[in-house]
């Protein structure tokens, strides 16, 4: 780890001021990912601002919305009873995630700008293009089993390996801002980026830009969700896939749906199309087994990841299934 | 038969003697030794897999804070032992073990190419990042699918004839073939490496010019000794090996690694204590692991189950610089009646580091194809795989005509079946659910020999009836204390909280590697024999006094609240009192303990059965272990808790090899790209059922006067096809190269 200067920010405008003219200033939040990732000298900041003293923590209700505070554990979203009542959905993508100890220390920001798992770009000895542009990416014709099959390109087939990001997705969510040009929100689905010929952008935050909260607006989704993941073991794994499914059911019949997954995309894969096939429709496995087909049209798998165009479908349907009750 | 465990009235369920130890922090492992002046190592290892290295730019490691040295290659001393190829490690692998900063010669990447020392771990670190490595690169061979063809006859079995690795034959070669049932198959499995919790670690300090001790994660004080004499061109007796607590080793501590020479390198070259702790992702090339292994298994039998014939051919993966060979075959060759045997055991040297013993080496890669190819070829009979077994269970080794010293593997198949419900199972797969679940149950069998070594314990009995022993035996998880109190309890009469057992260190008497499932046997025997000793001791001491205790049976001696007494002739006095009587002040024995000549009459064997019953989502593939069933006929439990720790252990490892654990190597670079514990998937609690531990429990005094076969690799050895055999039995599917995972399955 190469030396650095620690800041620990008592203002939110001295931590975006430092942040936003300092090039090798860098947030820390609850440091999960960022001092792993320094360590093996793949983020090299020479400043860190702690942001843990703003007051960002908070999680409340007001007119139609919840709204979760940018420092908030992931632990404490999670069993956070505002949650569990109107989004319970978040509540099981975060539970799915890392393992207790890590919810305990990750906050909902640090969770969303976390960085890929391709262990290509963990590897400082070998080709990455996202940790090294022009490096090429080692992915592409090494071990892509984690990798994605939809919205890649040739610079980079990373993943991103979050839970939570795939159920915000899901929940449209809406993801605030402050930065040294003043606030501004981003719908959710907008924040993270595909890679493009820009695979070292994760997102579409600015330098110096902090998030402070998160929004979901009420919706009729909290009583048919599920989350599943599916890992290389029972927990305590980046998902292979996974898949946020939200229903709004009139008895058997789907007034609304939503529905993303994770693990398949540099960013969080809202699936559109499928929920538009969905409403309207009687609840059954049949018409979960079409969405799920429209779902993975212009899927792609590379040598090791083939298995989740069959495994991506079948999850879709065994989460809606859940979410349903009709296992 | 059997007892239940942890029944807090059984005499023997004994906690851990260090557990408090070990639990609160107090226990020190090899890079917990705080030592004056102490400088930090952190190696720099290589980016390539085969070449030489060019150039290493240092300087700006140098310049960094807090370095006092940065050592390679260019400016190493010399190791005396390296030019005349003294460089040996016990037990020996063949070839010669790696240099560390010998030549500029590049084997695998991840080697050890340099080592930054300085005053603190985390500015040893930062100057370690500096430090630059210039190649020339050679094309290498990493990758072993490609290149099984070219395996070979490894040079040890071509030294000698007589080496079990040598092409084996029993009755016709191949007659499987002429059975009118027979099948076919291949099986395979990824390269596992050792990943206990404790990273390897060392502490070298140069006491004198001549004068080396070492605090070493290491399976062996004495072996480690001898070899770092031998490699420093030093008295023995000037080495001190210190290994007081090992944080799990399963192998990898029965060789002494680069890591260690480039530790003591440094110490003497800096002239101060120099520790290294590798890191987790270099855990992954530096310290051995189970080599990926290719078999073949061609098998056949008549209708109604008698097997005609078996031939299982195995090549497994090593490294060009040494040859790593293991017993691939050998529960084979003795486990089932079959007229016909052909065995062929071959290796592939790759461009990789070597491999090494892990916990079950060469067994649990073997028993992973035959327990399979036992369970597909019972599938086509349409006979019940354990009524498949019993119907070859063989009541002498057919391997060697010799009888067994014991063999009670028909009642672990029984109380086993019974304790996981074996009735549920259905013949047919894929028709058992639970939901949308399928369920399936599956079983596999394991053996290991029963081996026993030399080894000799020091005991001293104190006025106040303590009891102190000592061995140079290392403890690397099992409880080898907690097992030695227990016999010298049991021999004695001492309650166990006045009995202390030190270990781990070179100076104490006499034994090596702690390995082989061989330690209980052959250390417990000489506490034993160093207990009866005492009591013959004490009773010549009482007989001198009163003849008529000349006739007392030593066996009716016992100590216990700090009274000796002698029952049958009603002797009963304070021990402190008894020493003063013959101006003593304690009592010390030594005592060696040996297999004797008449243990060569038999086969010696442990063997175990693992039942498990899964659960396998036919759409996602996720495969949940809902229940296991461990048994063992390994002689006398000494330590029930620490026996049962082994057992769920050796399960839990299992349960990583089927489902789980994938080294997987980017052959483009020659380089591991699954190397941390995200990546590298071993099985976490939830992973991980009930295991229900049982026991036969009954001796075996063939093996060693206490009764004991060893448990800690039967343990692993049989539990990945037990997993794999459930799988097919739920789902219909046979998947025949590990790890299990749920795309295989969908
Ligand atoms: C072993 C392991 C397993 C894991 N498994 C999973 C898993 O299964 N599923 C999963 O979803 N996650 C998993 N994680 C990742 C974990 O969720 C993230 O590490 C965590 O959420 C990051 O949050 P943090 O607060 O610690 O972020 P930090 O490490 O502090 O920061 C991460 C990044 O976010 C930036 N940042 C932080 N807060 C803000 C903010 N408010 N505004 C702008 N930028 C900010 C930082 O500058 C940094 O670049 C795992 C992590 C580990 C170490």
């Amino acid at each position: 780890m190469i030396q650095f200067q620690y800041i620990r920010a008592s203002t939110q405008k001295t931590a975006i001021e430092t942040t936003a003219k300092d090039a090798t200033a860098m947030f820390i939040a609850g440091g999960t990912n960022l001092v792993d990732l320094m360590k093996r000298g793949i983020t090299t900041p020479q400043k860190l601002v702690d942001i843990n003293n703003l007051p960002l923590k908070n999680i409340d209700a007001s007119t139609g919305r919840i709204r979760i505070g940018a420092l908030a554990l992931n632990s404490a979203v999670a069993e956070n009873k505002l949650v569990l009542d109107r989004q319970p959905l978040l509540a099981q993508a975060l539970n799915a995630g890392a393992s207790a100890q890590l919810r305990n220390m990750a906050t909902v920001g640090g969770n969303m700008m976390q960085r890929t798992r391709c262990p290509y770009f963990y590897d400082t000895a070998m080709p990455c293009n996202k940790r090294e542009p022009g490096s090429g990416c080692g992915a592409l014709e090494g071990f892509n089993r984690m990798h994605a099959i939809f919205g890649f390109s040739d610079k980079c087939i990373a993943v991103n390996p979050s839970d939570m990001n795939v159920a915000l997705v899901a929940l449209d969510a809406t993801v605030h801002i402050a930065g040294p040009k003043g606030n501004r929100t981003v719908p959710f689905i907008n924040f993270h980026r595909l890679p493009g010929d820009l695979p070292q952008k994760d997102n579409n935050l600015e330098k110096g830009e902090l998030i402070t909260a998160v929004e979901i607006a009420d919706n009729p989704f909290n009583k048919h969700v599920h989350y599943l993941k599916i890992r290389d073991r029972a927990s305590y794994a980046f998902a292979l896939v996974s898949v946020a499914a939200a229903l709004h059911l009139d008895g058997n019949t789907i007034k609304g749906v939503r529905l993303a997954m994770g693990g398949v995309a540099h960013k969080p894969w809202r699936l559109t199309e499928a929920e538009k096939a969905l409403v309207g429709k009687t609840v059954s496995e049949g018409t979960f087994r079409q969405a799920a087909e429209i779902a993975m049209q212009g899927a792609k798998g590379f040598k090791y990841n083939s298995f989740k165009l069959k495994m991506g479908p079948n999850a879709i349907v065994e989460a809606l299934k859940t979410a349903a009750g009709i296992v | 038969m059997g007892k239940e465990l942890f029944n807090p009235g059984e005499k023997d369920a004994l906690d851990r003697v260090d557990g408090r130890q070990k639990v609160t922090g107090a226990a020190k492992y090899s890079a917990e030794y705080q030592l004056p002046n102490l400088a930090y190592g952190v190696l720099v290892s290589s980016s390539i897999a085969k070449g030489t290295i060019k150039s290493i730019d240092t300087k700006a490691a140098e310049r960094a804070p807090g370095v006092v040295g940065v050592i390679s290659h260019v400016n190493s001393i010399k190791v005396p032992g390296f030019a005349d190829n003294e460089h040996p490690t016990e037990p020996p692998t063949g070839g010669r073990p790696l240099r560390a900063f010998y030549d500029n010669r590049v084997y695998f990447n991840g080697q050890p190419v340099a080592i930054v020392v300085a005053d603190t771990l985390e500015r040893a670190q930062y100057g370690a990042s500096l430090v630059k490595v210039a190649y020339v690169k050679e094309q290498h061979t990493t990758d072993f699918n490609a290149n099984t063809g070219k395996a070979v006859l490894p040079a040890q079995a071509k030294k000698n004839p007589k080496s079990s690795l040598n092409d084996y034959d029993r009755g016709q070669p191949d007659g499987y073939k002429t059975a009118p049932v027979k099948i076919e198959a291949e099986y395979h499995h990824p390269s596992e490496m050792h990943n206990p919790m404790e990273l390897q670690s060392i502490t070298a300090v140069w006491e004198a010019d001549d004068k080396l001790t070492v605090y070493d994660k290491v399976q062996g004080t004495k072996p480690t000794q001898r070899a770092f004499a031998t490699e420093w061109k030093i008295p023995v007796e000037n080495v001190k090996v210190i290994s007081k607590f090992v944080g799990g080793a399963f192998g990898n501590g029965l060789h002494n690694w680069p890591h260690e020479t480039a530790a003591i390198i440094a110490a003497k070259q800096l002239k101060r204590p120099v520790k290294v702790a590798i890191t987790r992702e270099q855990m992954f090339t530096m310290v051995g692991y189970r080599p990926q292994t290719h078999q073949k298994i061609g098998i056949g039998a008549t209708p109604d189950g008698k097997l005609v014939g078996i031939t299982h051919e195995s090549v497994g993966q090593t490294s060009t610089y040494e040859e790593f060979t293991e017993s691939v075959l050998q529960q084979t060759r003795m486990m089932y009646t079959s007229p016909n045997l052909s065995t062929r055991y071959r290796l592939l040297p790759l461009d990789v580091s070597t491999p090494i013993w892990m916990r079950g080496p060469g067994e649990a890669t073997g028993a992973f194809a035959l327990e399979s190819a036992m369970d597909e070829l019972a599938h086509v009979l349409n006979i019940d795989p354990i009524e498949f077994r019993l119907k070859n269970y063989t009541e002498k080794d057919p391997d060697n005509n010799l009888p067994w010293s014991t063999k009670y593997l028909k009642e672990c198949y029984q109380m086993g079946a019974e304790r996981i419900g074996w009735n549920k199972r259905r013949m047919q797969p894929g028709t058992l659910k639970e939901g949308d679940w399928l369920v399936g149950y599956g079983m596999g069998v394991g053996t290991f020999g029963a081996h026993r070594g030399g080894a000799t314990v020091r005991a001293k009995l104190h006025a106040d009836g303590r009891l102190v022993m000592q061995c140079a035996v290392t403890d690397i998880g099992p409880g080898t204390g907690t097992a030695m109190v227990q016999i010298a309890s049991t021999t004695l009469g001492i309650e166990p909280s006045q009995i202390v057992f030190e270990l781990g260190h070179s100076d104490y008497p006499m034994f090596g590697n702690q390995g082989g499932s061989s330690t209980v046997n052959s250390v417990g025997s000489a506490v034993q024999a160093a207990c009866n000793s005492l009591k013959q001791k004490l009773k010549d001491l009482a007989s001198a006094k009163n003849a008529s205790l000349t006739t007392a049976d030593p066996k009716n001696i016992s100590i216990k609240n700090g009274q000796l007494t002698i029952t049958d002739n009603s002797l009963n006095v304070a021990l402190a009192d008894f020493f003063k009587q013959n101006n003593l002040q304690e009592m010390e024995v030594t005592e060696e303990s040996k297999p004797g000549q008449e243990a060569n009459k038999y086969s010696k064997y442990s063997f175990s059965v693992h039942f498990a019953e899964v659960h396998v989502h036919p759409k996602t593939g996720q495969v949940r272990v809902k229940k296991v069933v461990t048994g063992a006929d390994a002689g006398t439990i000494i330590s029930w808790k620490t026996a049962a720790n082994q057992m769920i252990g050796g399960v839990t490892g299992g349960i990583g090899m089927a489902l789980q654990e994938d080294a997987f190597m980017d052959h483009r670079f020659g380089r591991y790209v699954t190397k941390d514990f995200a990546e590298y998937h071993v099985p976490v609690h939830a992973d991980v059922p009930h295991i229900d531990v049982f026991f036969v429990d009954k001796p075996d005094y063939i093996v060693d006067p206490i009764g004991t076969k060893g448990l800690g690799e039967i343990a692993i050895i049989g539990v990945a096809p037990a997993i794999a055999n459930a799988i097919f039995n739920a789902t219909g599917k046979r998947i025949r190269e590990l790890p299990i995972t749920a795309d295989k399955l969908i």
